[in-house]
This record gives structure tokens, sequence and C-alpha cells, in this order.
């Protein structure tokens, strides 16, 4: 017993470190009770820490706990990616005027940031399904509080309080499958499930298939929650703007990244049999899973493209496009071959990049404008050329114009979808919403371009050099990648590997 | 290794970009001093590139035909399971096919940059976007790597956005995000169509997937069970429809022309040039160089429809002219109607048509951006284009007006100027394909004399309007941008034999690449 946890301990050092990060942050508050803000830099270290420390799992593909958590290259790819904007969040979280502005809970604040990240390590590695639901109840527990963060702000305690409504629901459908799965096989991780499901023990047709098939949707919509994919969007629009939009940020990127690493994972160990060749989904075959994937990836990116469009506000015309890249990410697990997985992990590395300078964007220029409206972006790039600048390129990179990494991400997506014999009408689905997105990103580079300031407005905005570099340090990858992505394809396609027991 | 020309060509706008964008935003002198000098020395390198040029190698789908080819590994990716390898080359080249346009570009960018001289506002980010556009126009021309010419292709969108939308007219926001999300709609299918290629290709060389244009050109590579594999299946019918989409839009052909008159209408003078001049062979140069040698037994099937397209093209663009009142729109509908003489010429499939038409993409280029030029010196002494508003402009700016006369005649096709030759090349050719449609679309030169000749007596002709009394005739400057267009008008009009030679040979091949594989198929 004792050999099992020391050399599964042996495996974790980034999420140990992440551990002590958060009993340290909490408690770093009371010893820094005039200089609160100062918590985050020990989050801060122990973020880095992390990151560093995760190398000691690169090449590993194993299973620690039995078969509780995978530590898989697949896994370690999501953790760098959760790490690395959990990294840049906490940067932004330092130049945040929102943060400052209630300072005297910053402690938790920051601590609460490193147990989400705590969560979403779990969430990349959870291979039992009592792992995944806990895991992903830390990260949904941390993330309502975050939330709800600024406590003065109407809006902010309106996202959490909806944050939790949604997710107690969304949660307790998910434990209900659960349930229903482990009454149905008598396992509750995924590959003793994997075992009891290939013997043909639940035959299409029968009873047993109906409650599988109803379980399987369950807990689709815990996952669907977590990725915001429709129909369990409902929270997003109104979280993301109510948040600080650090935790906005934060949300959009790291945890949707879990959620889908999650997704990949139970769908494909428990179900794909993945060694045929197209990646058939042939365990579950009574059911056309790949349609109804695919059914949900149309409408999300449609229903994300279509209700952004109508958005005033700049914060929440990003969440519904956030929406619409999940569909775009969801068109990957359609495929589900190791083409559509690592096609789906490109796309979240250009996606980071990408989102977070936009997010980025939008802290800085509400934090000197006052404003997150659209319209009030109206000249800016003649008040901010380098801001705006740097704002126009993300945005078009969101929309998946070349030369940009937006361009790369869609662009491996749709191969993948065309790999597939059958899938042709969704590739045209989702370039029709591509430039559906042009629509309402360009509204956004119209106000800065193309239109002046009110009078009152047209001052020039000084932004300080931390801030330019800010900017920079996502506007140039987001160019780089586009013209020069082989590492990036090269290291998500090395990473596809999920442990099999 | 040698001097990679192309590469020079195509990048140097961006260095000039760059100085640009070094140059302190007042110094307005400076900047057009820059953007000048780097369109020029681009353009003398083009006429070095054309000097070395050997007319006598086609190209086209033969590797070896491609001259000044430069050849680099850009994205390499090992073998993983399931992929396999993933190779992306950075592979540009010339033939005679894309020579011309090369050329054509060169002229007319320089042509645009001395007709930019009147933008006021904000220079420095004018010409940023402006030289940007120039470096992916001609990247587009010299890829001969479908990836590398897609990324160019769709680089030409955000600068045109910008230049209409920050430099134009009043309606210019409109003009703009229509143009951009009409031109984005047409690449959209362009991308689908190059991925299922890619899919479908495999390299000899390597057995690898490969974007390589000159690879998809060959049957003998596309694996018979894969999407396009097999001879005018379905699959390769809906591609070649997808492609022809996205080049419709840019020609643009009828029904998918509605954002040009708006973007012409809304562009500064200098944007219209380019918009005129090169972007719209962006269209055809697509279906010449991807469409007809990668799809043509779907070429040929749907033979008919793109001559009957054409028709309409130009009695429809034709007619649209005439009801005009705004100078520029009218223009901007006579480039349509023009447009539709390259299209039946593309489409009737032999030889005397092909030279005709890529002979009337050039003549076109030329002569619409002379026309766009004219315009714009009226409208900034004017501040109008109503053709009603003017009369009797001839006596009081008898240079400008002697410009109009080899413009509008060479538009309506005057024996002597170069629109007529490639004009009676596209017709000759047609009738022996199709002598109906081809007798019928002759009904456009009859119109188009009648709109130009009354749009001439409108604004030309008759008494002089009191308030124009103090209207100057055109600039030194102004000369100097139009004088070299009427030159290449006047000297293509008497001696066409000298681009003939240019291209021949790579248009020969070209209707004989796709006629061949089409007997071979058992088509014709």
């Amino acid at each position: 017993m004792n050999e099992i946890i020391q050399s599964s301990l042996s495996l974790l050092w980034p999420e140990l470190t992440l551990t002590v990060t958060f009993i340290l942050t909490l408690f770093s508050q009371f010893a820094l009770r005039k200089a609160p803000m100062h918590s985050g830099y020990v989050a801060l270290a122990g973020f880095l820490l992390a990151f560093l420390l995760l190398g000691t799992q690169g090449g590993s593909d194993a299973s620690v706990f039995g078969v509780m958590l995978a530590v898989d290259p697949f896994a370690v790819f999501f953790k760098y990616l959760i790490i690395i904007s959990g990294i840049l969040v906490l940067g932004f979280s330092l130049q945040s005027e929102e943060i400052r502005n209630n300072a005297e809970h910053a402690g938790e604040y920051f601590a609460f940031l490193t147990s989400m990240t705590l969560g979403m390590f779990l969430m990349a590695g959870a291979s039992n399904l009592l792992m995944m639901y806990l895991s992903i109840e830390l990260v949904s527990l941390s993330s309502y509080v975050l939330s709800g963060y600024l406590r003065n702000v109407e809006r902010s305690n309106e996202a959490a309080l909806k944050y939790v409504i949604f997710g107690a629901v969304s949660s307790g459908l998910m434990l209900y499958g659960i349930s229903l799965i482990y009454g149905l096989t008598g396992a509750l991780d995924i590959y003793s499930m994997r075992d009891v499901l290939a013997t043909g023990a639940v035959m299409p047709g029968s009873w047993a298939f109906a409650t599988l098939v109803a379980a399987v949707i369950l807990i689709i919509g815990g996952f669907g929650y977590k990725i915001s994919a429709v129909p369990f969007h409902y929270w997003t629009p109104d979280v993301y703007e109510g948040a600080p939009i650090t935790i906005t940020a934060y949300l959009s990127v790291a945890s949707k990244a879990a959620g889908f690493a999650i997704m990949i994972r139970f769908f494909k160990v428990a179900f794909l049999n993945t060694v045929s060749a197209d990646g058939a989904w042939e365990v579950l075959a009574g059911m056309n899973w790949e349609l109804i994937i695919a059914v949900i990836s149309v409408l999300t990116m449609t229903l994300g493209n279509l209700v952004a469009l109508w958005q005033d506000n700049l914060k929440r015309m990003l969440a519904y496009s956030s929406i619409a890249h999940a569909g775009y990410m969801l068109m990957g697990l359609v495929v589900a071959t190791d083409n559509g997985i690592a096609a789906i992990m490109v796309y979240f590395v250009m996606y980071l990049i990408m989102n977070l300078g936009a997010f980025y964007v939008v802290m800085v220029v509400a934090q000197k404008t006052g404003s997150e409206d659209i319209d009030d972006y109206r000249g800016l790039a003649y008040r901010a050329p380098w801001v705006a600048g740097a704002m126009a390129i993300f945005l078009v990179s969101l929309t998946g114009l070349p030369p940009t990494a937006g361009f790369i991400g869609k662009l491996w997506i749709f191969a993948a979808v065309l790999s597939k014999p059958g899938f042709v009408w969704l590739a045209i689905i989702g370039v029709i919403n591509s430039v559906i997105s042009l629509y309402y990103y360009a509204r956004v580079f119209r106000n800065m371009y193309l239109r002046q300031g009110d009078e009152e407005k047209a001052q020039p905005i000084l932004f300080g050099s931390r801030t330019i570099a800010g900017s920079l340090i996502f506007a140039v990858p987001t160019i780089v990648f586009g013209l020069y992505f082989g590492p990036i394809l090269e290291w998500a396609k090395n990473s596809v590997t999920l442990f099999l027991r | 290794m040698d001097f990679p020309i192309l590469s020079f060509i195509t990048f140097l706008p961006v260095l000039g970009l760059l100085v640009i964008l070094l140059l302190p935003k007042e110094n307005h002198r400076n900047i057009r001093g820059v953007a000048v000098a780097v369109t020029l020395v681009q353009f003398i390198f083009a006429i070095i590139l054309w000097a070395g040029f050997d007319p006598s190698l086609a190209g086209i789908n033969a590797e070896s035909g491609m001259q000044f080819v430069e050849r680099l590994k850009w994205i390499t990716i090992p073998e993983t399971p399931w992929f396999g390898e993933i190779r992306i080359e950075y592979f540009m080249g010339v033939d005679g096919l894309s020579m011309p346009m090369v050329l054509l570009t060169t002229l007319i960018v320089v042509v645009a940059s001395l007709a930019s001289f009147s933008v006021k506002k904000n220079l420095k980010g004018y010409f940023a976007m402006f030289l940007l556009l120039d470096t992916a126009m001609i990247g587009v021309f010299c890829s001969l790597d479908f990836f590398l010419f897609y990324i160019f292709w769709e680089l030409m969108l955000l600068p045109m956005y910008f230049l209409i939308g920050i430099w134009g007219g009043p309606r210019r926001e409109y003009a703009a995000i229509k143009f951009f999300i009409y031109t984005l709609l047409g690449s959209v299918f362009i991308l689908l169509v190059m991925i299922g290629l890619y899919f479908s290709t495999t390299d000899p060389n390597t057995g690898l997937h490969t974007f390589n244009m000159i690879a998809m050109m060959d049957p003998a590579n596309v694996a018979s069970d894969s999407i396009f594999g097999g001879i005018a299946t379905t699959a390769r019918h809906l591609a070649f429809i997808a492609l022809f989409i996205g080049f419709a839009i840019k020609v643009p052909i009828f029904p998918f022309h509605t954002w040009l008159p708006d973007a012409h209408v809304e562009a500064p003078t200098a944007i219209s040039v380019i918009l005129a001049g090169v972007l719209l062979k962006m269209g055809t140069y697509g279906l010449m160089r991807i469409s007809l040698p990668m799809f043509p037994d779907s070429m040929l099937y749907f033979q008919l429809p793109i001559i009957i397209l054409g028709f309409i093209n130009i009695v429809y663009g034709a007619l649209v002219a005439m009801a005009q009142t705004d100078f520029k729109k009218m223009i901007a509908y006579s480039s349509i109607s023009h447009m539709g003489y390259v299209m039946i010429g593309l489409a009737a499939l032999n030889p005397q048509v092909m030279n005709g038409a890529i002979f009337q993409m050039f003549n076109h280029g030329t002569i619409t951006a002379m026309l766009f030029i004219l315009v714009g010196v009226l409208y900034d002494r004017a501040h109008t284009r109503k053709m009603s508003d003017f009369g009797g402009i001839y006596n009081k700016m008898p240079v400008y007006s002697f410009f109009t006369v080899i413009a509008f005649f060479a538009a309506i096709g005057l024996p002597g100027l170069s629109g007529f030759v490639s004009e009676a090349f596209c017709f000759l050719g047609a009738f022996h394909t199709n002598i109906f449609w081809a007798s019928l679309s002759t009904l456009g030169i009859v119109l188009g004399a009648g709109y130009m000749l009354w749009a001439f007596q409108r604004v030309f002709m008759g008494t002089l309007p009191e308030r124009w009394e103090g209207l100057k005739d055109i600039s030194v400057r102004e000369i100097l941008s139009l004088a070299p267009l009427a030159v290449v008008v006047v000297i293509l009009g008497v001696q066409p034999g000298i681009a003939f030679n240019w291209f021949s040979n790579s248009m020969n091949h070209l209707v004989e690449v796709v006629t061949s594989s089409a007997r071979v198929a058992g088509l014709m």
C-alpha cells in the first residue's frame, strides 16, 4: 500500500506543488495584511514551480493510485495549457484594478485561483468517474467563489449565483449519469467500464442499452456545461460578463481546456475502439454518437455566432464567441481519431493565445476608459495604436484568417473533418460560421479604425510600456504561429497518446 | 543559390512598410517617397524578371517549365502514427500565365502609388496597408503551393478592408464590410477544396500528401479512392462549383457581383485602380491556374453554363452601365462587362480564346486603371461624379481629354488600341466553340460603344456649365500616372505580337492540358 502511494506521489510533483501553494497562499494573507496583493506572488511562484515540475511527468504513460489518475502525454499537454494560462492570468490579476480595488480578500482570490488550477490538473488526468466528478466539482466550487469576487458589484453577484444554480443542476445530472453507469457495469473506472461494455453485456435494443444511452447523455450534460456547449451554455454570457475579467479569461480558456480533456478521455477510453483506423464509435454502435456530437457542435457554433452578432458589451460578445469556438473544437471530437484529437489540441494552443490576448486588451482598456462597450472602442486605433493593433490581430485570428494562429487551428480542424467520410456538410457549416463570425469581430475593428470617438474621447490613452509589452506577448505569437506552426503541430501529435490499461 | 528574385519582388513592399512605420507621422513627403520608390524598384525588378524570362517554356503543369523557382522547406513534421509525414513548402515560380500578371501588378502599383498623392488623412497607415496589399497580390501570382497561395489570397482582404473603410467615400463602412464578407465567403470554399485536394494528392517524389499545385494537376497523382478521385464524379463537380464560386466572387461574375459597384464607388481612386486593375484578375487567374488544370472534366461539364454566365456578365454589365448617372459607377459596371469577355474566352477552351482571355485580363487591367484614374482626377477637382453635372470639359481640360479619348476608345475596342486585339481574339475563338452564345455576346461591344460614347458626350461635349470655369487641367504627377498606361495601351494595340510572345506557349499548353486530359477521360 505504502509503495503504491509513494510511487504514485512521485509522479504527481506538479499537483503536490499546487496543493502546497494553495495552503501557503491561503495563509499568506495573514502575514501580508498590509500588502494583500503580494499573495499573488506566492501563487505565481508556486505556479512557476509547478510548470517546471511538469517536466517530470513528460514521457510517462502511466496511471497513479490504481487507475484514478492517468499521467500520460495527453494529460501533460493539457496541464501545460492550463498552467501557462494560469501563469498569464496571474499576471493579469496582478495588473488588474478590479482585484486591486478589492484587495482585502486578495489572498482568498489567489488561493481559489490555485485550487481551481489544481482541479483542472486533476480533470486532465481523471480516469475514474468519481475522480472526474470530484475534480469538476473542485474547479466549479472555486470558480463560483471567484466569479462573485467583486462583492460590491451587483452583476458579479448575479454571475456567481447563476453559476452556482446552473452548476448544481448539471453536476447533479452528471452524478445521476455516473450512478446509472455504475449500476449497469459495476465499474467506476473507465477502463473496467470499457471492458464490461466490450463483452457485449449491454446489447443495443435492450433496456440496459437505453439506460446506458441516457446515462451518457446525462454525463455529456456535465461536460457540456464545462465547455459551454449548447444547450448547456446558459450560464456563460452572464458569468463571463459579471465575473472579474481575469476570471472570465481563465474560464474561457483553461476551464474549457480541462473540460475538453476530460470529455475526450471519457469517450476515447470508455467507448471508442481505439484500434480501428477511422476511430469508429463502435462500442456504442446502437446510437449514432458522432451525429449527436456533430449536432451539438453545429448548434453550439451557430448559436454562439448568431447571438454574438447582437452584443454591445465586448466581454459578453467574447463570451458568445467562446461558445462558438467550443463548437468548432467539438467538430474534432466528431472525428475522434487521433487526427481529430490532435486538431482540437492545436486549436487550443492557438485559442489560448488569441483569446487571452483579447481579454487582456479588454481589461487594460476598461481600466483606462471605464467601459467594456464596443461603442467606446471608437477611434481606439488613434488613441492607443499599439494596443488597438494588438487587438486587431487577435480579432483577425479569432475570425480565422491567415496569417494568424486562428487560421491554423481552423485549418486542421477542417482537415480532420474532411478526412472523415460523410461529414463534408459539417465542414461547410463550420466555414460558413466563420464567415458569420467575421461580422461581429469586424465590428470591433471597425470601431477602432474606421470611426472616430466623440471629442472628449479623442485624447490619446497613454499605456505604460508594461501594458504594451503585455499585449505584444500575445500578439507576436499569434502571427508567428500563423506562419510557423510546425512545432505546435508536432507537439500535439506526439501528445495524443492516452494511457490505456 | 541564385538571387531569389521572386521573393525579393514579393517581400520588398513589406520592407518598405517597415521603413514607413519608422518614419514620423507628419513626414508626408518621405512616406510618399518611400512608397513610390519601393513600387518603382519593384517594377524595375519585374522588368528584369521579364528580360530573363524564357517564353518558350510552357510551365502550367510541368515543373521544368517553371522559371525563377524557389523551393524551400517550410513546415516539416516527421512521421507519427496515423498521420504520416506532413510537408508544406515555400514554392514560388512563374510561367507564361503568371508573368504577365506580375508585370501588370507591378505597373499598376506604381501608377496607383502616384495616384495616391491626393490622400491626406493618416498617410502612414494608408501606405502601410497599400504595401501589404502589394505583397499579397504579387504573392498570389507567384505561389505554386496551394497553401502559400491561400495565405496570400486571404492576406489581401484585410488591407483592402481598411483601405476602403478608412479612406473611402461616405458609405465606406458598408462597402468595406460587404467586400470583406463576400470575398471571405468565397475563399472559405476554396479552403475546403484545398484541404480535399491535399488529401487526394500524393506527391510522386515523396509519396506524401502535398499542397503542391503542379502535382495536383496530374491525375496520376490523385488516388482513385480519395475524395476527388475518379473522373467527373459528383464530388469533383461540387469541388469545381465551390472553387468557381470562390473565384467568381472576385471576378466578379453575375450574380456574385453586387459588392463591386459599392466597393468601387466608395474606394479612393488609387484603390479603385488596384481593385479593377489587379484584384479582379485574381478570380480569372485562379480559374486558369487551379480550376481548369485540376478539374478539366468538370470544366467541360460546366462549359456551357460558364459561357452563358460570361454572356450575362457582358450584356448585363453593359446595360446597367448604360443606366448609371455616376461616372465611377458606370466604369465599375463596364468593368463587370469586360471581365465577361475573359470568362467567355476562358470557358471556350481553345488556344485562340485562351490567349485572348489572358491578353484581355492584361488589357482590362491597364485600360480600367486609366479610366479610374481619370474619374479620380475629375472628382478631385469637382467633388462630384454625376455625369449630368458636367459638359464641355474638352475645351477646358484638353490634355485630360486626350487621355480620356485613348482610354475610352481602348475600352470600346477601337482597332489600333490594345482592347481591340484581345476582344477580337476572345470572340474569334468563342465562335469556334459556341457560335450561338458568342454571337449574342457581341452585343456587348455595341452596348459598350453606346454607354462609353454617351458618357463621353455628356461629360466632354456640349457647353461648359459656369461653375466649372475654374477647372484646371491635369498636373504633371497625374500625367505621370496616366502616361505609362497609355503608352502600353497604344504599343500593345499596334504591336500585340510582343505580348503574345510572353504567354502564347503557356496558354496553348493550358488548353492542351485541359482538353487532352478530357480526351483521355472520353469526355471530348
